[in-house]
């Protein structure tokens, strides 16, 4: 693939804007527009684009398979964790009030973290469909080659 | 900017050629996302622009990488799937007579939850953005759910397209690779 300076120089500046963003996106998610999902799926974005400059061996790198499988699954086992704590402390299933002792900091707590949960899995799946076409596409051109 | 979304959307219908109609989505999706932007339905557009215009503009282009990028053009017309069609339509037609009149306060969207969330959201729980409120607190076991819909979709993705490429696969992509040459 041919390599362009003006690709690379333009990513190299907005790969980490678009992930601060991400998390900008997730974390203040209770004040402005936003949550979980957008901020995944910014991130999931950006390693994207990470992916297209420097291929797809260095991205996988930065997060090898493995762990995008068991990030996947943890963001949605943390969000039921969240939801049985609250069981264990008293409340119903996702109840955040027995979280914490005054309510509002115990509802922003619950939020920010079944957010977070939601941010983990959508970031990590958008990222394995992506690596599935890529790979894929590697698989069928090898198996040309070998004809 | 509906025109704009109208003019969009039969060029999408009317293109042959795959990548130009993916573009045009992506088009499409930015429109209506500043669309809702302007309708003050940040969150919505947020997610309409990181979404439809970013990443399924970026899946489908992964997927073209696959499969060959001219659309097959069928002759002749296929009537079972045209009646299907027109009655769709006019059960549509027929349905949205029933809808509420649009903007009348006594409409179901004003006068059931939406209320208590629109006056309770911040006494309940100090959070100013009221959409995260209803998705994560409300309305949790709701986007429980999505985020296990989301888990599945990867998973069936994965479950697709990690099995070994068989004969028969690269019989059809090679000719999609001669007739992408061709054209």
């Amino acid at each position: 693939m041919k390599r362009s300076t003006i690709l690379v120089v333009v990513a190299r500046f907005l790969i980490p804007l678009i992930m601060l963003f991400a998390l900008y996106v997730q974390f203040h998610g209770e004040y402005s527009p936003g949550g979980g999902f957008q901020a995944g799926v910014l991130f999931a974005a950006a390693w994207i684009l990470f992916v297209f400059i420097y291929g797809l061996e260095t991205g996988l790198r930065v997060i090898p398979t493995r762990v995008i499988y068991a990030l996947a699954s943890l963001g949605v086992l943390l969000y039921a964790f969240i939801g049985l704590l609250g069981v264990v402390m008293g409340g119903r299933f996702l109840d955040f009030y027995p979280l914490l002792e005054s309510p509002h900091a115990a509802q922003q707590a619950g939020i920010i973290l079944v957010e977070f949960g939601v941010g983990i899995t959508v970031a990590t799946v958008v990222m394995l469909i992506f690596l599935m076409f890529a790979q894929r596409r590697a698989m069928t051109d090898a198996a040309e080659r070998n004809e | 900017m509906l025109l704009l979304l109208l003019v969009v959307a039969l060029a999408v219908l009317f293109t042959r050629d795959l990548l130009k109609a993916t573009l045009l989505f992506a088009i499409y999706s930015l429109t209506i996302a500043a669309l809702f932007a302007v309708l003050d339905a940040g969150d919505v557009a947020l997610t309409e622009a990181a979404v439809g215009a970013g990443i399924s503009t970026i899946l489908i282009l992964a997927v073209l990488a696959l499969v060959p990028r001219h659309e097959k053009r069928l002759f002749g017309h296929n009537i079972p799937a045209l009646i299907i069609v027109f009655i769709t339509g006019a059960a549509l037609v027929y349905a949205s007579f029933d809808l509420p009149v649009f903007g009348d306060p006594n409409n179901p969207v004003h006068v059931h939850v939406g209320q208590y969330y629109t006056q309770n959201t911040y006494a309940d729980m100090g959070v100013p953005n009221m959409v995260a409120a209803v998705l994560a607190s409300y309305r949790s076991i709701d986007t429980m759910g999505e985020a296990v819909v989301i888990l599945t979709a990867g998973i069936g993705v994965f479950a697709l397209l990690s099995v070994p490429v068989r004969r028969r696969r690269q019989s059809s992509t090679t000719r999609a690779s001669e007739e992408d040459s061709s054209s």
